[in-house]
């Protein structure tokens, strides 16, 4: 094994990361605004791979092009869902809310079960088979796409948050839900936008995923846990935090998998887990409190 | 009640003459002309199906109740009588024993199933104390024909014959090409299937005198959404080719994930797991399915029988495989059909007894005329290389079943028009 093997795996392990990090940041927008923490966030992300894939085999939208409808689509069920049933759990205790969004998660897929039956579907794009060769760096176009894409989702929800007006009325309920009222901002649909916005994060994510990763139902359970993971590591509630954890991830899946044995890579994002809670409780980036 | 029933639709009319000798007939048996035996041989057999239709097996048991159902006409045609009375293991070996018990009190005559050998040495245990004829369509746990049951009949090979089948495959189809591999790299799933063909693989490669080495063995999580980890390791490893033990989503992912990486190799030859002949691989990977060979027991290409399942099940079931789930519970139906036939009866002695003589020759998959030894395993079950060739899988060897030559080493994943 040289450095360009060592070169190919990193790259591997950050393009993976980003796409990683993406998923978790709608986990991260809803905690940190409602304090309301998403248990059908997999779910929801598997709903928008089946957009995504309707999209494509009966459109012929490709991902890309589908990620703002999808997101829409997306953002609108997450403001209906807020407003019409979560809304009246959010002063209840930590586990009514848990079996709420467990309750959510168990129909959402057993939906998709009685839909699409079990069997994994995928697409198939043109960019699928093809890499990008710089030197002796090999690189999956369609990771490298679909890194970029969550990038530049990022940046504009990083954007939306700090430059406009609601966003910055999300954040001040964020720091105070109590003066927010106090001020006249409407806090309930704050929450509903707030939640849309975290759901649309998840619809865009969804829809880049579905380029790298077969979908099927079952998919959800999975994508919850590695959520969790990645926002817990870069701190809950931390929009940075959550890119980062993502990254982390995705580097240490890659590299644990070339070093160790990759059928042991996912422990080691529980181990990275179990270090951090150790060492910094709230996350790399998380805020004490 | 069990959860179905599938009865062959076979609702010819009588023309006056068959209702003569009918009503002859009739008048023969009331005066008794005519033993009581032949009258029993009209009442059809009533074959009790377990199959894991729900539960972790579920793709694969529902593969094997269309294999179950869509060989009845054909059966009918043949002159077979048969009626399948289905029940659903659910995955787990409990179930499936409860479930032939319920089989038995509800009077069926012959129990079939059921796919995974955990149920069916628990499903045999019941046939052997109930004294009730079990045909076992797959299950490849050697025990079960070792325990000196009287009912019990396997027409599937035992796990250690897959294994040294499918391993000494790979010296035909280098004899047939004459390009001899030094080296190959092994990618397999790291669940109970995988972990027990990497054993057996271990264990056999020195017995059998293969002519490469596996220089790295790489597992891997059946469920990775993810393989380019393990591409790259395995590419890194410099092997001469690639052999593969993998269930089917992540067989799709390792393909995939060769062809971005550039992985060129001799050739991607499974020693016999699932995945690469199955028609959603083919979908998956258009061209880059191509010419990825699994060494298993497969159809006979030569005989007719075979063909005519094929056939009517694609016709069917366009949009699934048929594959050895589907044939070798086809023909499980088939000498259950057939026993019954030549017993003449629906005793249970008698049914066993016929099965015991079975020797059928009209049949759809690879090998000699069904029998069964003192044990009432059927010995004659050879694997194929079975090759994917425009499409669709293909018997490259044994040379005698052979549908097209076999193409080896590949040509490259780059430039595949």
């Amino acid at each position: 094994m040289d450095a360009t093997f060592f070169a190919n795996v990193i790259s591997a392990g950050l393009l993976t990361g980003l796409i990683y990090g993406l998923m978790a940041l709608g986990l991260s927008v809803i905690f940190g605004v409602m304090r309301v923490v998403n248990f059908a966030h997999g779910d929801m992300m598997v709903v928008a791979m089946y957009a995504a894939f309707l999209l494509y085999t009966k459109l012929g939208i490709t991902p890309i092009p589908a990620l703002p409808l999808v997101a829409a689509l997306l953002f609108v069920a997450g403001y209906l869902l807020q407003r019409l049933l979560i809304n009246r759990f959010l002063g209840a205790s930590e586990h009514v809310q848990f079996l709420l969004l467990l309750s959510v998660a168990m129909i959402i897929t057993n939906v998709l079960l009685m839909v699409f039956g079990p069997d994994a579907r995928n697409i198939q794009l043109d960019a699928s088979f093809e890499s990008y060769s710089l030197g002796p760096l090999v690189l999956d176009k369609v990771r490298v796409l679909a890194a970029v894409a969550a990038a530049l989702v990022a940046a504009v929800l990083a954007a939306f948050f700090r430059y406009t007006t609601t966003g910055t009325a999300i954040r001040a309920c964020a720091d105070n839900p109590v003066g927010a009222r106090v001020v006249g901002l409407d806090v309930e649909n704050l929450y509903a936008v707030t939640f849309g916005v975290g759901a649309a994060c998840v619809g865009a994510a969804g829809c880049l995923l579905l380029m790298v990763v077969d979908v099927h139902p079952h998919l959800s359970s999975d994508y919850t846990l590695l959520g969790f993971i990645i926002v817990i590591l870069g701190g809950l509630g931390s929009l940075g935090g959550a890119l980062l954890g993502g990254i982390l991830v995705g580097l240490s899946e890659a590299l644990s998998g070339v070093l160790i044995e990759p059928s042991l890579k996912s422990m080691f994002s529980f181990g990275l887990l179990i270090a951090v809670l150790l060492l910094r409780p709230h996350g790399i980036l998380g805020r004490r409190g | 009640m069990s959860d179905n029933t599938t009865i062959p639709s076979a609702s010819r009319g009588l023309n006056r003459r068959q209702f003569t000798t009918a009503a002859l007939a009739g008048a023969l048996v009331s005066a008794g002309g005519l033993p009581v035996r032949s009258a029993r041989a009209a009442t059809p057999l009533k074959l009790g199906v377990l199959l894991p239709r729900s539960g972790h097996l579920s793709l694969i048991g529902q593969a094997c109740q269309r294999g179950a159902e869509i060989g009845l006409p054909l059966l009918r045609d043949m002159g077979y009588s048969i009626e399948l009375i289905n029940a659903d293991t659910e995955s787990n070996p409990d179930v499936g024993r409860t479930q032939a018990e319920k089989l038995i009190r509800e009077g069926v005559h012959m129990l079939m199933g059921c796919f995974d050998s955990a149920t069916t040495l628990a499903v045999s245990q019941v046939a052997e104390q109930k004294g009730v004829p079990f045909v076992i369509n797959i299950g490849s746990e050697p025990k079960i024909t070792e325990q000196g049951f009287k009912y019990v009949f396997r027409n599937f090979p035992t796990a250690p014959v897959l294994g040294r089948q499918g391993l000494s495959l790979y010296k035909d189809i280098f004899a047939a090409s004459g390009v001899t591999p030094k080296s190959a790299v092994l990618l397999h799933v790291n669940d109970s299937f995988g972990m027990g063909m990497l054993a057996g693989i271990n264990a056999l490669m020195p017995k059998l005198d293969l002519p490469f080495q596996i220089v790295e063995s790489i597992a891997y999580d059946p469920k990775a959404r993810d393989l380019s980890i393990e591409v790259a390791k395995a590419k890194a490893a410099k092997a001469d080719f690639v052999m593969t033990v993998t269930r089917l989503n992540d067989a799709i992912l390792l393909v995939r994930e060769m062809v971005k990486q550039q992985v060129e190799t001799l050739g991607i030859i499974s020693p016999g797991s699932p995945g690469m002949y199955d028609k959603q691989f083919f979908k998956a990977l258009g061209k880059y399915a191509e010419f990825c060979t699994t060494n298993v027991p497969w159809f006979d290409p030569k005989q007719e029988v075979g063909q005519q399942l094929t056939r009517t099940f694609d016709k069917a079931f366009p949009e699934e495989s048929c594959d050895l789930n589907v044939g070798f519970t086809f023909e499980a139906v088939l000498i259950a059909a057939d026993a019954h036939k030549r017993a003449g009866s629906t005793e249970a002695a008698a049914l066993t007894e016929a099965l015991r003589t079975t020797n059928i020759t009209k049949r759809a998959m690879l090998g000699g005329a069904i029998t069964f030894d003192a044990t009432g395993q059927n010995p004659n079950l050879p694997s194929a290389a079975v090759q994917n060739l425009g499409g669709q899988p293909v018997v490259t060897l044994p040379a005698a079943s052979a549908q097209a030559k076999l193409v080896f080493p590949m040509p490259p994943f780059k430039g595949r028009g």
